[in-house]
C-alpha cells in the first residue's frame, strides 16, 4: 500500500510539473534580457534579472491601453449580462406562465449553434448600427446569454416559494422581491456567473479580431495576436505580454476558486 | 399603471430574451439566407447588388479542395484530441479521487490552471516551446535520446502539435466534471465487489465506466462542440499552415468572410460546421441510448 501510494504521488508529481513547465518558462523568460530566451540548452532561470520587456510594452508598445480596452469590456459585460440574465433566470424559475417549458427547451436546444454562425450577420447589423470599432460592438453581443440564464434558474429553483409569498404578503412588490430577496439569495450562483462571464470576456478572441479594427481599441489578446506579427523572434518581449494577459485571470480565479468550480459542476447537472 | 397590461415575469423576461433574439436568433436566420445569396464586398456598399443563388455556394463548397481539406484537418483535430481529452481527463479524476492522495486539490488546481488562461498567450508560448532549435520540448526529447522535430513547421508533424497543446489547454476542465460524477457514485457498490473479489481494474470497469456514463456523454459533447470550433490555436500559431495541414473549416470560414468578404460563402461554410456539429451530437446521444 505504501508502495502503491508512493507511485502514485510520484506520477502526479511528475505530470504536474510537466503541465506546470510551460507557466514556468513563459514566467522566467518574460524577465529574461533580449536574446536569452534564443539559445541551446534553453535556460530555465534569467540572468541576470530584468524589467526591460515590461517597460518596452507599456511604455513604447501601448499595451497598457490594450489592457484598460480588456478589463473595462470585461467588467461592462459582466454586470449587465449579470442584470439582465438573473432577472430571467428568476422568471423562468419561479413565474408560471403559458409555454415556458417550450421557450426554455428552445434556448437551451439553441446552445447547440456555434457562435460562428450568427458572426457574419451580426457584423452586417453592427456595421449598419454604426458600432463597429467601438466597445459597443463587444458589449452588445454580450448583454445576455442562454447559459447564464440556465445557470441561475436551476439556482433560483431552490429558493423556497414560501420566502417570496411572504413578502408578497407584506406588500412587496416582483422588483422588490427580485431586488432584496432573490438576489441576495442568488449570491454564489452570481459570482460563479460574474467569473465565468468576465473570463469569458477577457480571453475572447475571435469575435474582438473580427471587430475591433483599430489598435486603440484592441483587447489584449488582439494586441498581443498583433504584436506577435511583428516580434516572432523576440520571445522574452512576447512572454511579457503573457504574463500581463494571463495573470489577472489567474489571480482572479484562484480568488474565487471555489465559485469557479461548483459552476463547472452545475453545467453537468442534467435538466 | 403598466402591469395592467404586463405581467411581472414579461418584464424580467424582456431585456434578456429581446438581446438574444435580436442578436442571437436573428443573425442565425439571416445566416441561413444570406447563405443562398452571393453577398460579397458589393453588396457590403450597396446591398441592392446581392443576389439569390439557391444552392450555387453549396455546390461550391463540395468542389472546393481547401475546403475538404479543411474539413479533413478539423475532423483529425477532433476525432484525436477529443478522444484524447476525454480519456486523460478521466485518468487524472480517477487518481485524484483515490484515497492514497495526499493534496489532492493542489494538484487538481495544478491540472486545471491551463483551462483558465487566455488561448492567444497560450498559443504564443507554445509556438516558443515548439521552436525547432531552442524550444524547450526538443530539449526534453533531446535528453530522453528523440531527435528534434520541427513542430510547426513540418506538415506531418503541425496537427499533432496543434492536438497536444489542445489537450494540455483542456483536460483538466473535464477532469472537474468527472470527479464530481465519481463522488456521486455510492461507495457502497465498491464495498460490496470488494468482498466479492473484484480487482480495481473490474471495478473500474463494471462499476466506475457504466456509472459515469452519463457524465462521459455530456463531456464528449461539450468537448466536441468546442473543438469542431478550432480557430486560434492555427490562426496564432501557423496561420492554417504548412502547405494547408492545420488550417480549420473556422479559420476557413473567417478567411472567406472577414479577409475576402465572400459573406455568403461564408455563411454557408458556417451553416456546414452546424450542420455537423448537430449530427455529431445526434449521434452521440443515440450512441448511449443504444448502449443502455
Amino acid at each position: 500500500m505504501k508502495f502503491k501510494s508512493l507511485i502514485l504521488h510520484l506520477f502526479l508529481i511528475i505530470t504536474g510539473l510537466l503541465t506546470f513547465l510551460p507557466f514556468w518558462w513563459m514566467v522566467m523568460a518574460s524577465f529574461m534580457p533580449e536574446g536569452q530566451a534564443s539559445v541551446y540548452p534553453p535556460r530555465f532561470f534569467p540572468n541576470p534579472f530584468t524589467l526591460v520587456q515590461y517597460k518596452l510594452l507599456f511604455q513604447r508598445l501601448n499595451l497598457g491601453r490594450a489592457f484598460f480596452n480588456s478589463l473595462f469590456l470585461a467588467v461592462t459585460v459582466t454586470g449587465i449580462s449579470l442584470f439582465f440574465n438573473s432577472m430571467a433566470g428568476y422568471a423562468f424559475a419561479k413565474y408560471r406562465f403559458k409555454g415556458k417549458h417550450q421557450l426554455f427547451k428552445l434556448l437551451l436546444s439553441s446552445m447547440i449553434i456555434p457562435a460562428q454562425v450568427t458572426m457574419l450577420p451580426l457584423f452586417l447589423m453592427l456595421k449598419s448600427m454604426g458600432v463597429i470599432n467601438t466597445y459597443l460592438a463587444i458589449i452588445i453581443p454580450g448583454l445576455a446569454n442562454i447559459f447564464g440564464i440556465f445557470l441561475i434558474r436551476q439556482y433560483a429553483l431552490g429558493i423556497p416559494n414560501s420566502l417570496i409569498e411572504a413578502a408578497r404578503i407584506d406588500g412587496a412588490s416582483d422588483f422588490q422581491i427580485y431586488y432584496k430577496i432573490i438576489l441576495p439569495l442568488c449570491k454564489p450562483i452570481l459570482i460563479t456567473l460574474g467569473l465565468l462571464t468576465f473570463l469569458g470576456v477577457w480571453n475572447d478572441f475571435m469575435w474582438p479580431l473580427i471587430v475591433l479594427t483599430d489598435s486603440n481599441m484592441y483587447t489584449l489578446p488582439v494586441a498581443l495576436a498583433n504584436l506577435m506579427g511583428e516580434h516572432t523572434r523576440d520571445p522574452e518581449l512576447m512572454m511579457a505580454g503573457s504574463v500581463i494577459t494571463v495573470l489577472p485571470v489567474i489571480l482572479l480565479f484562484l480568488a474565487l476558486q471555489k465559485f469557479y468550480m461548483s459552476g463547472i459542476m452545475m453545467s453537468g447537472l442534467k435538466e | 399603471m403598466i402591469h395592467k397590461w404586463v405581467s411581472p415575469y414579461q418584464l424580467f423576461l424582456a431585456p434578456a430574451l429581446t438581446a438574444i433574439f435580436t442578436f442571437f436568433f436573428i443573425p442565425v436566420l439571416a445566416a441561413f439566407l444570406i447563405s443562398f445569396t452571393d453577398f460579397d464586398i458589393y453588396g457590403l456598399a450597396d446591398i441592392s447588388t446581392v443576389r439569390f443563388v439557391a444552392l450555387d455556394n453549396y455546390v461550391k463548397l463540395f468542389r472546393d479542395p481547401l475546403f475538404w481539406q479543411a474539413l479533413k484537418n478539423t475532423f483529425y483535430f477532433v476525432l484525436i484530441a477529443g478522444p484524447l481529452n476525454v480519456g486523460i481527463s478521466l485518468g487524472a479524476a480517477v487518481l485524484l479521487n483515490s484515497r492514497l492522495v495526499k493534496l489532492k486539490s493542489l494538484f487538481r488546481l495544478n491540472y486545471f490552471l491551463p483551462v483558465i488562461t487566455t488561448l492567444v498567450a497560450i498559443s504564443i508560448v507554445w509556438q516558443f516551446i515548439y521552436h525547432p532549435r531552442f524550444g524547450i520540448l526538443n530539449y526534453i526529447l533531446h535528453i530522453v535520446g528523440i531527435r528534434p522535430i520541427d513542430w510547426l513547421g513540418d506538415p506531418v508533424w503541425a496537427m499533432p502539435a496543434i492536438i497536444i497543446m489542445a489537450v494540455w489547454k483542456n483536460f483538466g476542465y473535464n477532469m472537474i466534471i468527472f470527479i464530481a460524477g465519481l463522488q456521486n457514485i455510492p461507495q457502497s457498490l465498491y464495498e460490496a465487489a470488494s468482498i466479492e473479489g473484484a480487482s480495481s481494474l473490474q471495478r473500474f470497469w463494471y462499476i466506475t465506466l457504466p456509472m459515469l456514463a452519463p457524465t462521459t456523454l455530456f463531456v464528449s459533447i461539450i468537448t466536441m462542440i468546442g473543438f469542431f470550433q478550432l480557430f486560434t490555436e492555427p490562426y496564432i500559431m501557423t496561420q492554417g499552415g504548412p502547405l494547408n495541414r492545420t488550417l480549420s473549416i473556422v479559420l476557413y470560414m473567417y478567411r472567406e468572410g472577414f479577409q475576402w468578404w465572400h459573406i455568403g460563402y461564408a455563411s454557408s461554410i458556417a451553416f456546414v460546421l452546424f450542420f455537423i456539429i448537430f449530427l455529431f451530437t445526434l449521434i452521440q446521444l443515440k450512441f448511449q441510448k443504444d448502449s443502455k
